[in-house]
């Protein structure tokens, strides 16, 4: 996909969210606030672009370079644009020892699409992550904010079903 | 920018803390108000000798002081400290891990190892490590054979090796970056030092460097394409411990064990800095910075770094004289310098013009002023100009950085008054962004707003602030700065002085500066700077040239003799028509395309000659090349004028350091004293002048068959 290379802005809701941020450090230091801001535009925004990169080191005099450091080094932050549904899938061991191969080969199959990458309805992307801290309950998937757990290829059929008609 | 500049103060201060003895220059002077109570010294036992410290000195530091020297890549002793390439680990007893040197801060009774089994090991793992991701292509690296991993692998690194990956995943490879036309990036190289990172943020103050990605993917460069905009850019490369950072220009030149190095000083700016000439085969290569921590500690401004190549071009080679057509031709340097002989000596003493360049050094000034006052003529000037009203330049303190270089380092404000040092003197303004970050100088500019690579006060741009500044009449915040100040320092440009206004400007600088200087409790502290834009300004007014052409051009000058004056002052407009043009410099500009007789002299990586740098440091170059063609060195081709033929051919035969030792500094201003003067021996008979009017070329004894 195309990244936009638009102007990024915050919303008014988002602008003072991130003022909020900003205050939290002494004057001087508003740097700081640049992983909380990062966020705000991933979820303005579903991901980072560089135009935002740049809108956030202009805001708290921080050169630019700085940004880029920060949304580089955090796997979390998306660098590229994101399908609707953003489908982590845990990989570290106590889920792999609990099939998490095969949670992920279902979604592979089922969408058409390998890690990475994004369907071509912009619908779901695929990311493998490491521990999301749920491993009671594991093969665990997060996708946006839930997270879905003891899956099996069929529960996984299902939530695909189930997201792609919403 | 101004919290961006504020933060970077702070860290760096804290980081650079460590290090107190190593950032105040050698000869820092101490200040009344700066003596504190010295904390007791720590002791420690480095392989088992003892050295003592005061805290707060690293490990690394206190071995450095009694002469053990522990290896690293990542350490630099002027940025702050990094403490991520983990060569400089060393074993400290009771300590279960080793400890990287560069950053640990000594302690009490603290028994440190640097050779030890565990030391070696740690080092061996860590060239290990580096080697791994590190390309083996040193038979076409750029830095083969000034190559700090090369070296250390030598010493420190183990004699096979385990690498097998390439069989598997393959060795790590990285996209070269582009950060323009100076600087070549083999990033594969890269092993992730950040010295560059550093240098771009603390000493150039251009925040354009970062890593990007982690772990193995991890890669120093800009992110986004970008050119690395910086006046100190080139400083870089010297500091790039491996070939990742390379001189662009200098590319697959040569090796540095096949060039002769020869020390010498800069001259494309004022200040004088310290350089070192790399030649092969009567050729300069390249230039790199040499130490002197009272000038430009070991940078180096990227005009003076990179401008040789300009010194095999458009040269002037030959003598020349204008043909009846106007076209210089090509002649033999007797009949090239009894032409200008002749011009000289049928030109009424009042219609003779000198105008010395940018770039003549004293000897040379010395005798072409000599030269004219022989033929009874005081017209010697300067291309640049300098306002005469006042003192003018009989003190010269007047003219010159009285604070000096180095000493701006301790200042506490700093006021500019129309200059952008950025670009005038590059390694000053360094000193001063130095001072802004470690010792929390403020300073404030009148004239146009610029980016100097820190925050200023900008006053404002007009020249009637400076009156106001001066009779105390203004109420800004700037001048209640300066008025409280301890150290304060005023900086004027002299290119601000061409202007109407300039003696004006210069006369309430002078008085605002005596106002701040009567008011010091520190009577040895200087507050007044002129910063001069050449390199031979501040030589040619102790001399006594006066400065700027101006009055001189009005008179219509019948000979005009150009030392190198290639600034364009002087044009072809401006003179009568009949008006005789000899040009003696090393290039062919703008002085030698209105010349009727062209003399070739050599540039400053060609002779032996002294220069006075903006502060008043008289220093000397020396010859590492030869000049090319029949170019000569240039007070020779002057003295020809004057000295008698057999004496021409006398002077030959003498070794060059009889003469040439012999710019002498009388009462802080150069003088050329030549031997040969009152010194002819008898049987040679009667000298016979070039100017006197029964001399007869002889080309036999032409001084110019070398």
């Amino acid at each position: 996909m195309k990244e936009k290379e638009e102007q990024f802005s915050f919303t008014s809701d988002n602008l003072r969210k991130a003022k909020k941020s900003i205050e939290m450090y002494p004057k001087g230091r508003e740097g700081s606030a640049v992983m909380p801001l990062l966020y705000l535009v991933q979820e303005q925004c579903g991901w980072v672009p560089e135009s935002a990169m740049r809108y956030v080191a202009d805001m708290l005099h921080i050169p630019h370079i700085r940004v880029y450091e920060v949304a580089n080094f955090y796997t979390m932050y998306n660098l590229k644009p994101v399908g609707k549904y953003l489908i982590q899938i845990c990989r570290t061991t106590p889920c792999w020892l609990c099939n998490s191969e095969e949670v992920l080969n279902t979604f592979k199959k089922k969408l058409g699409i390998n890690i990475g990458e994004t369907t071509k309805d912009n619908l779901f992307t695929l990311k493998e992550v490491e521990c999301l801290g749920a491993c009671v309950n594991a093969p665990v998937v997060q996708i946006n904010n839930d997270f879905y757990e003891n899956l099996t290829p069929e529960k996984v059929e299902n939530i695909i079903a189930e997201l792609s008609s919403k | 920018m101004w919290s961006l500049q504020r933060m970077l103060r702070q860290p760096l201060s804290r980081a650079l803390a460590l290090s107190p003895s190593r950032l105040a220059p050698l000869t820092a002077r101490k200040f009344a108000d700066q003596v504190q109570a010295q904390p007791d010294n720590v002791e420690l036992f480095i392989d088992d000798k003892p050295v003592s410290v005061p805290p707060g000195t690293t490990v690394l530091q206190a071995a450095a002081q009694i002469g053990v020297e522990i290896p690293r890549f990542c350490y630099h002793e002027r940025l702050a400290v990094a403490g991520n390439c983990r060569m400089c680990l060393v074993e400290v007893e009771k300590s279960p891990k080793p400890i990287a040197a560069c950053a640990m801060p000594v302690m009490k009774g603290m028994r440190v190892k640097t050779n030890s089994d565990l030391t070696r090991k740690a080092r061996e793992g860590v060239m290990e490590f580096l080697l791994v991701n590190h390309p083996l292509d040193c038979p076409i690296c750029d830095q083969g054979g000034e190559c700090d991993l090369q070296d250390q692998s030598m010493a420190f690194g183990s004699d096979k090796s385990r690498f097998t990956d390439i069989h598997f995943s393959g060795k790590r490879a990285v996209e070269d970056k582009d950060v323009g036309p100076l600087i070549k990036t083999i990033m594969t190289r890269c092993i992730h030092c950040t010295r560059c990172i550093r240098f771009a943020s603390e000493v150039a103050g251009v925040d354009d460097f970062g890593t990007t990605g982690r772990g193995t993917d991890m890669q120093v460069g800009t992110y986004v394409e970008k050119m690395f905009l910086s006046e100190l850019s080139g400083n870089i490369i010297d500091l790039c411990p491996v070939g990742a950072l390379t001189s662009k220009p200098y590319s697959f030149a040569a090796r540095p064990w096949e060039t002769r190095r020869i020390d010498s000083v800069d001259v494309l700016d004022p200040l004088g800095s310290n350089i070192v000439v790399a030649t092969r085969t009567n050729e300069v290569l390249r230039i790199l910075p040499r130490t002197n921590e009272e000038i430009n500690e070991e940078w180096l401004s990227d005009k003076s770094r990179f401008a040789c190549d300009g010194l095999k071009r458009q040269r002037l080679v030959t003598p020349m004289i204008a043909d009846s057509r106007g076209n210089l031709t090509p002649v033999e340097w007797e009949e090239a310098i009894v032409a200008a002989a002749r011009a000289l000596r049928d030109c009424p003493p009042n219609k003779l013009l000198a105008v010395a360049g940018e770039l003549a050094d004293a000897e040379s000034l010395v005798a072409l002023k000599d030269l004219v006052n022989r033929l009874g003529s005081e017209n010697a000037c300067t291309e640049q100009y300098f306002p005469l009203e006042g003192a003018g330049t009989d003190l010269r303190s007047s003219y010159v950085l009285n604070t000096k270089i180095a000493n701006v380092e301790d200042a506490d404000f700093v006021l500019l008054i129309g200059t952008n040092v950025r670009f005038e003197a590059p390694l000053l303004n360094a000193r001063i962004r130095k001072a802004f970050i470690h010792k929390e100088t403020d300073i404030a500019s009148i004239g146009p707003k610029v980016d100097l690579t820190y925050e200023y006060i900008h006053v404002g741009d007009s020249a009637s602030i400076v009156k106001d500044f001066a009779t105390g009449s203004s109420s800004h915040e700037a001048l209640k700065r300066l008025e409280s100040a301890k150290r304060p320092v005023v900086i004027i440009g002299a290119d601000q002085l061409k202007t109407p206004e300039g003696p004006a400007l210069l006369a309430y600088t002078q008085e605002l500066a005596l106002r701040l200087q009567d008011k010091l409790a520190d009577k040895e502290w200087k507050v007044l700077n002129v910063l001069q834009r050449t390199a031979s300004q501040v030589a040619a007014l102790d001399i006594g040239y006066t400065p700027g052409v101006g009055k001189y051009l009005q008179d219509g000058p019948k000979v005009v003799f150009l030392l190198g004056a290639d600034a364009g002052v002087v044009t072809r407009e401006a003179l009568p028509k009949d008006c005789v043009v000899i040009y003696q410099g090393h290039h062919g500009d703008a002085g030698a395309a209105i010349a009727d007789i062209v003399l070739p002299g050599a540039a400053y990586t060609e002779k032996r000659g002294t220069f006075v740098n903006a502060e008043g440091r008289a220093q000397q170059t020396l010859p590492a090349v030869t000049p090319p063609g029949k170019a000569r060195e240039d007070w020779k081709i002057i003295r020809e004028f004057q000295i008698p033929r057999f004496c021409a051919a006398w002077i030959q035969r003498l070794p060059a350091t009889r003469l040439m030792s012999s710019v002498h500094l009388v009462g802080g201003r150069p003088m050329l004293r030549l031997p040969v003067r009152g010194a002819i021996p008898a049987f040679l008979g009667t000298p016979t002048s070039i100017l006197s009017p029964n001399y007869v070329p002889d080309c036999h004894s032409s001084f110019a068959t070398r």
